[in-house]
């Protein structure tokens, strides 16, 4: 169970405020493991209420820092802070080895999706101010950790692209004429929710059943293959095409509406009824009543 | 990125405090699905004492009726197959796609429900049973 966070965790003197020093090679701090209570490094005294959040850590190239462990750091709270400026601001004030990705802090990008309070979060769209103290920050689970935060996200990768993530219609307008593809407002609105996918891959981790099925394609693929099976500008044979890889095996009958896609989605797509809309179709193509 | 570190355990089971409605629907969903096998076979097990004859049948069934254990039993199973059945029929509603926004609202009622109709069960269920 919890055993392997909780060890590391005392060693890490509970209750001093902070790797004051933490611009101190990481090796050393680590080699001498709770330690670090005893130096004297003058404390700048934070003002006001802070944020006290505990960071996973585990970098696998650095000895000492191969067993994962936690780290707690306390910020000054400001409001409106979310969990990407309480680790941004403990990366760039008290650690600079602390790593994870981020981009463009406005939950567009999909980079900075943590396993935050035992919840697949993005880090720029979850305001410290509704968390529970201390805020665990761990990388997203059911994913191999590089680094801290960071995890391999090349098979979220490759499941996404075995969907043929892309529009397909043979018969486009000619180029000379400029004409558009239009789609009709229903049928927009019909898929509107899965367009609003940013492939941060907190549905996939949060799936009990992707965990125990590698080749299952996961949440964020059947939406996206959602959206263009969907799309009725696509010819009925490209749509056939579709739901033949989604009607697999591992496609969207793997599917078992434990809802965690969709709790922990953070655009709000709800991935439970696409894929179950989908399952429908499958049977609807299959049906036959003679 | 050659070495990663593997998580194990911590990331499903010992994360139940974490769990969602839906999650817990589907774990006891499973279990008393299983539950139920289990029943069958010991269904048929007391069933089969009547090929050696009627009477052979009465006693098995008197015998096992006056055990206090057997009572409590039934009133598990009672619980196991009403919260199979409801949590069902929250399934059927799921695959046809009807009201998934309140699934959670909908398995939390056939939680309630399944109490209510069990605790209304045992007067019946351990009528005239000494321990």
């Amino acid at each position: 169970m919890s055993t392997q966070q909780q060890q590391p965790e005392t060693q890490e003197a509970p209750e001093d405020p902070e790797m004051k020093g933490a611009e101190s090679p990481v090796d050393e701090k680590e080699k001498e493991g709770g330690d670090i209570d005893q130096q004297t490094t003058p404390e700048p005294e934070l003002e006001g209420e802070t944020v006290h959040i505990k960071v996973f850590r585990y970098d696998p190239e650095v000895e000492g820092k191969q067993e994962p462990r936690f780290d707690d750091f306390h910020v000054p709270f400001k409001k409106g802070m979310t969990v990407l400026d309480a680790v941004m601001y403990a990366r760039d004030t008290y650690d600079s080895s602390l790593t994870f990705r981020h981009s463009c802090r406005q939950a567009v990008c999909g980079s900075d999706a943590f396993f935050v309070n035992g919840k697949q979060r993005l880090g720029c769209k979850t305001q410290i101010a509704d968390l529970e103290q201390p805020i665990r920050i761990e990388p997203l689970p059911h994913q191999e950790v590089v680094k801290d935060l960071v995890v391999d996200m090349d098979h979220f990768y490759d499941q996404m692209h075995t969907v043929e993530p892309y529009f397909q219609n043979e018969d486009t307008p000619d180029a000379s004429d400029l004409e558009e593809q239009r789609q009709s407002r229903e049928n927009r609105e019909k898929v509107k929710m899965s367009t609003r996918c940013i492939w941060c891959g907190a549905c996939m981790s949060s799936c009990n059943i992707a965990a125990g099925d590698n080749e299952y394609l996961g949440p964020a693929a059947i939406n996206k293959a959602y959206k263009f099976a969907m799309d009725d500008r696509e010819p009925e044979d490209v749509k056939e095409h579709r739901l033949r890889i989604l009607e697999q095996e591992h496609g969207v009958w793997r599917c078992q509406t434990q809802f965690s896609c969709t709790e922990v989605c953070p655009k709000d797509i709800p991935l439970t009824e696409h894929i179950q809309e989908l399952k429908r179709e499958a049977v609807k193509k299959n049906l036959k009543f003679w | 990125m050659s070495q990663s570190y593997n998580r194990g355990l911590i990331e499903d089971f010992g994360r139940w405090k974490e769990f969602s409605a839906g999650m817990w629907a589907w774990i006891f969903h499973k279990f008393t699905g299983w539950m139920l096998i289990g029943y069958l076979f010991t269904h048929i097990a007391v069933l089969s004492s009547a090929i050696t004859g009627p009477e052979a049948y009465t006693n098995t069934i008197q015998g096992l009726e006056s055990l206090f254990i057997i009572r409590v039993l039934e009133v598990g199973l009672l619980a196991v197959a009403v919260f199979h059945i409801l949590n069902g029929l929250r399934l059927l509603m799921v695959d046809l796609g009807v009201g998934l926004e309140a699934q959670d609202k909908s398995f939390y009622a056939s939680l309630v429900l399944t109490a209510i109709i069990t605790i209304a069960s045992v007067p019946t269920f351990m009528d005239g049973v000494t321990l």
